[in-house]
């Protein structure tokens, strides 16, 4: 087998609720997508034929970019020479407004990913899709899939309801901790307030862009709220967030977090401090400086070489040929980014694969 | 690495080792009080002020929902001996900031009144024109080294063209003010007359952080504290500045020069570097972009300084400095706000003479044409 190379963030794709979901609902829900055809409930955030959200490539003949498995096996395994990776479905469960129709559907998207892709592929690991909408059934979300280790962390997006770490979310990160799941914040947003406080953009490309300050703002969030006081033992990752903002944006929070600290007493260590412990990121997209110095001062600006996890972000087109790893990365921080980082990132990520508890 | 507010300073501290004077692009003059306007308001619009007052979006009549560490927002020695706030004394700003530091020129930035985010447009204009004639009557025609902005309410654009048309022909102001907390994303159509006119008119349009413009400090939502809202600054200005330059603003008005103030400058190279990395990607939905994002960004766009990033290592602020453009960078204090940078100490990086001189004096001597 080859080396160890830990893909933390494909996307399979679902085809839609009335088809690739409807065995997975219960006979309500069924009922009801077929006679109000709910449908169609792909994110906003990535319109499917947006050449950011596929790869030509990796574009199927019919259907959508990561729906078929024969597909991204090729993609993910074989071309980019990944051992294993994390399934990030990103279709629009999180975002329905219906507390109840929201749960149905994660459940289903869960499922689904385990009776369709983990059991057919034992390289593949997935996310927890969670109805956040309502915390107490997003906790019996989790609960419904804490035995099965092949779900190794919990997805939320970077851009929901509210900022992640107020208080009514702790029991959700309560659940997410007690079962070794850390957190996945993704790129994505469920459109309840402009991505930025200038307001609705006009593109897509700036809508984009600006997921970079929303991921910021979480971290902000889930540091000065305290969930890293109250939790732990509660790892965040960031998927698709983007990189190399990372450094100014640890000084700025050092810098505020001295002159406004009195404000929130329980955060008793630099802001800095606690990301490099609690916060990982992946590494597609890096948003590179253009040059090797350049990528050189920015990991040693970050001052860890535990935060990296390396990723393809399949089939999204971040990148072409077939190499996922951002140029001028050095050698021992690809070497961690693939294999250690990501081992001790989801705990339950079980190298022998595929095994229930 | 020392506190992030500077100690006080002393009287006597003068400059000992440099003549290099040092003009500081972000000075806040304050109303002693709001009935100072009454002068430059007329009657209807004083008793507006006095009955129903402002009308901002935001839960408070009187103070912000995220309390600050100090009160105004102030250093604790800023306060004058003859009373008012912080900022409402001329004398005690020359004695404490102006003459000490050697300021050359100061540039005044108006926060007061909420001029940019009042609901009631008409009140808006009035309180705008109003405040355009307090600085030049309490302030810039008393002290020739402080220069004023004209501030415009960017959501009434036809009335910010006609009070930079009217204040334009007086002189005496060297850029146009608009808040990057609009009702839109400053990049969009309905902003461009104002553009049109400030390039028209050769002056700079400049951005200061702050304003009311309804929607959450961040893509995630309402934070809870002042430590989250405070460091959203240098969001709502990233976001800005890819509205200007995605919605095609420099290709439209290539004479326009765009000044963010308050920002501080850590969050620009990356923002650039991630504009670039995808502009391949969204090239076909922004068909009116000739350049590369970064490109646009470095010859229309200049940042002040303050509050300005403190890494462990020096070689770290250096490395920022360098990917930004000294070219770009204008020195900024803040003054009399808590998070003032002293321009003796805040740049903990060797900066050449040369470098100095452009931060300091020479970026701001040719931008604003002092």
């Amino acid at each position: 087998m080859a080396a160890t190379r830990i893909d933390c963030d494909i996307h399979p794709a679902v085809g839609g609720t009335r088809t690739t979901l409807l065995p997975y609902l219960d006979d309500h829900w069924k009922e009801q997508v077929v006679s109000r055809a709910i449908d169609g409930l792909d994110l906003s955030s990535y319109p499917p034929n947006m050449p950011l959200s596929a790869r030509p490539d990796w574009r199927p003949k019919n259907g959508k970019p990561g729906s078929d498995l024969a597909m991204v096996q090729r993609g993910a395994f074989d071309q980019l020479g990944a051992s294993h990776a994390i399934c990030n479905v990103l279709y629009g469960a999180q975002a329905v407004y219906d507390p109840y129709m929201a749960a149905a559907f994660c459940k289903a998207i869960n499922d689904w990913i385990e009776n369709e892709w983990l059991a057919r592929d034992c390289r593949l690991r997935a996310s927890i899709a969670i109805p956040l909408q309502a915390p107490d059934l997003a906790i019996e979300e989790i609960e419904r899939r804490a035995g099965d280790n092949r779900f190794v962390s919990v997805l939320v997006l970077a851009q929901g309801e509210s900022l992640l770490g107020r208080r009514h979310y702790w029991p959700v990160w309560q659940a997410a901790e007690k079962h070794r799941l850390p957190i996945a914040i993704h790129a994505g947003s469920q459109y309840r307030t402009a991505p930025s406080s200038v307001g609705w953009p006009s593109y897509r490309y700036e809508y984009y862009l600006a997921e970079a300050q929303a991921f910021q703002a979480q971290v902000l969030s889930l540091i000065y709220e305290g969930v890293f006081v109250k939790f732990p033992d509660l790892k965040v990752v960031l998927m698709e967030s983007g990189v190399t903002w990372l450094p100014a944006f640890m000084w700025r929070a050092n810098k505020t977090w001295r002159g406004v600290r009195v404000e929130v007493p329980w955060v008793d260590r630099e802001p800095a401090s606690i990301m490099r412990d609690h916060i990982r990121l992946t590494t597609q997209p890096f948003d590179n400086p253009p040059d090797a110095a350049g990528v050189a001062d920015i990991i040693d600006m970050i001052g860890s070489d535990r935060m990296f996890l390396f990723s393809s972000d399949y089939p999204h087109w971040q990148f072409d040929g077939d190499d996922a790893i951002p140029p001028h990365l050095p050698p021992e921080i690809v070497s961690r980014m693939c294999a250690d980082n990501p081992l001790k990132t989801f705990p339950r990520l079980s190298l022998e694969g595929g095994s229930h508890e | 690495m020392s506190d992030v507010i500077d100690r006080p300073m002393l009287e006597q501290e003068l400059p000992a080792r440099s003549r290099l004077r040092i003009i500081d692009c972000d000075i806040h003059p304050s109303l002693h009080a709001r009935s100072d306007l009454n002068p430059f308001l007329s009657k209807r619009w004083q008793e507006h002020l006095k009955t129903f007052g402002d009308h901002l979006r935001t839960p408070y009549i009187g103070t912000t929902p995220y309390p600050r560490s100090s009160p105004l927002i102030a250093r604790r020695d800023a306060w004058p001996p003859t009373g008012g706030p912080p900022g409402s004394d001329l004398d005690f700003m020359r004695k404490q900031h102006l003459d000490p530091l050697d300021i050359e020129f100061g540039l005044l930035q108006v926060l007061d009144m909420f001029i940019f985010s009042q609901q009631n447009l008409d009140f808006g204009a009035a309180i705008q024109r109003a405040v355009n004639e307090w600085q030049l009557a309490h302030w810039t025609s008393r002290e020739p080294r402080l220069k004023a902005a004209i501030l415009v309410g960017q959501d009434d654009a036809e009335a910010a063209v006609a009070e930079m048309e009217r204040c334009a022909k007086i002189g005496q102001y060297v850029q146009i003010n608009v808040s990057p907390r609009a009702n839109e994303p400053l990049g969009r159509h309905r902003y461009w007359p104002i553009y049109a006119c400030a390039q028209d008119l050769g002056l700079p349009l400049g951005i200061h952080v702050g304003g009311y413009g309804g929607h959450a400090p961040t893509g995630g939502g309402w934070p809870s504290y002042y430590a989250e809202e405070h460091q959203s600054n240098a969001h709502t200005m990233a976001a800005t500045l890819t509205s200007l330059v995605l919605e095609g603003v420099p290709e439209r008005f290539p004479r326009l020069k765009i000044v963010f103030i308050e920002g501080g400058f850590g969050w620009i190279s990356s923002t650039m570097w991630r504009m670039d990395q995808h502009f391949e990607r969204f090239r076909a939905e922004v068909p009116h972009l000739m350049r590369r994002p970064s490109e646009y960004v470095r010859q229309h766009f200049w940042f002040t300084t303050q509050p300005i990033d403190e890494p462990d290592e020096a070689r770290h602020l250096r490395s920022l400095i360098e990917w930004v453009g000294v070219d770009r960078l204008l020195f900024s204090s803040d003054y009399p706000h808590w998070d003032f940078d002293d321009p003796r100490s805040a740049f903990r990086t060797p900066l050449t003479k040369a470098e100095r001189q452009k931060i300091f004096n020479a970026n701001a001597r040719a931008l604003y044409k002092l």
